[in-house]
């Protein structure tokens, strides 16, 4: 992947992420920072492959510090908004039809 | 570059990882609506898994591998079990975390290509410092935050020429970060130098941040962290870390702005003011006396009225009376009040928040109105309930200039006939700033805590015929 290339999926992801939040509404403000919190748990990835090729023991420390991290970021975002947007689910049933959106 | 001496092909490998941002980007936008948000996290959670197989495939079997499966394991095994017994009041500090835990990970990437040394020319070394730096920030920052909204930390540390002090640690850790991009100056000297000040400069800015701003402060450095992981995402050559970063770095932004402007504040003021602590000696002096209620008297008031407006705060959620005030609420309703709850777009500790904690108690959507829906009304109400909210009903918000919160956006709830606060005691909010509304002649205070003093209203309301 090239300089220019990666200039323009920067832009392009950009803006889909400012035009997929824009029109979220207020009540789901809480759950989807959670949600995007969770997303950048994709650095696990990056922390897995930094590992693997790992050279030594500081670099393996350090990888492995990534790893845990990342995991943890990924898991746990997972988790926490899982469990918010559950409950908004079996809210939205129990509440009379025809709610508030 | 990653999956070079791999058993995947690196077509098979970017292909999963294009199928990974797809899978992204429609769970967060299924996430923007309440109907699908369910789907969506369910979409991106298998986003996250397939990433995670495919890479796991691309690796050699050694000792690292091992590693790897270990960490996953605990740091996995942690995040599970903490996220699964999270009380949903502690939501923010949880995500902020989390959120430091991913710009952690994101400067142990950069720190492991540092040390080995950029071969890879400017571009590659410039990101690769960058990412770290905002990574590192974010880490301890979200750490500071963390430990603020647990309670971990109670005070704000500040003195003069502070902001000078971050700026000579910021310019610091980019001098030292153009020297290692340019590889002037790369030795694993200077690297741990420019970690060690990243780390700092995360602490020095987040310590003087009020409690009351830290929601923004968390969106911020979710947004941050978004933009390590692009960045280093680009170092490993990885599409979906650079789609997925900063597709979050984006929305986090916008989130963040959002939530500035819901509190009046633009993101400059929250980063660079102190807010909160110096804040009762700044306000105008309040005149007048708290008038106490009989939660008698007060479930009389509102078995009778027409209109009763409810104003939920977080003092509400950490009383864990939500459901207890949805049993009031509905107890109104069968004796015909209409009954309506205002939320405050940073009611809770940050927008939506307390919209989580209302549905956890079942309360429908159609009940809940956010500020702009709702102001009008309180002219109309007989009576505006307020439980543990605080700053965001003070009418100095309003009329005082001179106090730190001056120009918030407030719900009127002193404009309604009568306005009943239940309250735990005498004691400020959140913010540290005397509440005017407190203080007004139609204004009763029911003391006690959020839980027993609403079911008492309810025993009132039951026996008031």
């Amino acid at each position: 992947m090239n300089g220019v290339i990666a200039i323009y999926i920067f832009m392009l992801a950009a803006f889909t992420g400012y035009e997929v939040i824009s029109r979220v509404p207020v009540i789901l403000h809480t759950p989807l920072m959670s949600g995007s919190n969770f997303v950048h748990g994709i650095v696990l990835v990056g922390a897995m492959v930094a590992l693997f090729n790992a050279d030594g023991l500081l670099e393996q420390a350090i990888g492995f510090v990534g790893v845990f991290l990342a995991a943890g970021n990924a898991v746990g975002g997972y988790v926490v908004t899982e469990r918010m947007l559950e409950m908004f689910k079996s809210s939205n049933r129990k509440g009379p039809a025809g709610g508030h959106h | 570059m990653s999956a070079m001496n791999s058993s995947l092909s690196t077509g098979v490998i970017n292909a999963a990882y294009i199928l990974v941002a797809f899978l992204f980007i429609t769970g967060l936008k299924k996430m923007s609506s309440p109907s699908t948000a369910r789907g969506g996290i369910l979409w991106a959670g298998m986003g996250m898994v397939i990433a995670t197989l495919v890479t796991f495939l691309g690796a050699h079997q050694d000792l690292n591998l091992l590693l790897v499966i270990v960490a996953i394991a605990c740091g996995g095994g942690l995040a599970w079990w903490s996220g699964k017994r999270v009380a949903m009041t502690d939501m923010p500090q949880m995500i902020a975390l989390y959120n430091g835990m991913g710009g952690g990970a994101a400067a142990a990437i950069a720190a492991v290509e540092l040390y080995r040394g950029v071969t890879e020319g400017y571009v590659f070394g410039a990101l690769a410092v960058l990412g770290g730096l905002i990574g590192a920030v974010s880490f301890s920052g979200s750490g500071i935050a963390f430990g603020k909204l647990q309670g971990l930390i109670k005070k704000s540390f500040r003195f003069g020429g502070q902001q000078f002090v971050n700026m000579i640690i910021l310019a610091a850790a980019v001098v030292l970060g153009i020297l290692i991009a340019s590889g002037i100056n790369a030795s694993p000297m200077v690297v741990t130098a420019f970690f060690l000040l990243a780390l700092v400069l995360g602490v020095t800015m987040t310590l003087p941040i009020g409690g009351a701003d830290m929601p923004v402060v968390i969106s911020l450095y979710n947004a941050l962290t978004g933009l390590a992981v692009a960045f280093e995402g680009f170092v490993l050559q990885n599409a979906a870390m650079i789609i997925a970063g900063m597709v979050v770095g984006s929305a986090g932004t916008l989130l963040t702005q959002l939530m500035a402007k819901a509190m009046n504040r633009s993101l400059g003021n929250v980063l660079f003011s102190g807010f909160g602590e110096s804040a009762s000696a700044a306000g105008g002096p309040v005149t007048g006396s708290m008038k106490p209620i009989e939660a008698a008297d007060a479930g009389v008031m509102m078995a009778f009225a027409q209109k009763v407006i409810v104003v939920p705060g977080y003092g509400m959620a950490v009383g864990q009376a939500q459901h207890k005030v949805w049993e009031l609420a509905q107890l109104l309703q069968s004796r015909g009040v209409t009954v309506k709850f205002a939320i405050h777009p940073v009611a809770g500790r940050m927008p939506g928040h307390m919209n989580v904690l209302l549905a956890e108690a079942g309360v429908p959507y159609d009940l809940i109105f956010d500020l702009e829906e709702i102001n009008a009304e309180f002219e109309t109400a007989d009576v505006a309930l307020i439980i543990g909210a605080n700053d965001v009903v003070n009418p100095v918000a309003r009329n005082d200039k001179s106090s730190p919160i001056y120009g918030m956006p407030i719900l009127n709830a002193d404009k309604a006939k009568n306005v009943i606060v239940i309250k735990r005691g005498q004691g400020q909010g959140f913010s540290g700033i005397e509440n005017a509304l407190f203080f007004l002649d139609n204004t009763r205070m029911l003391y006690g805590d959020a839980q027993g003093a609403v079911g008492q209203l309810i025993q009132a309301v039951k026996s008031s015929d």
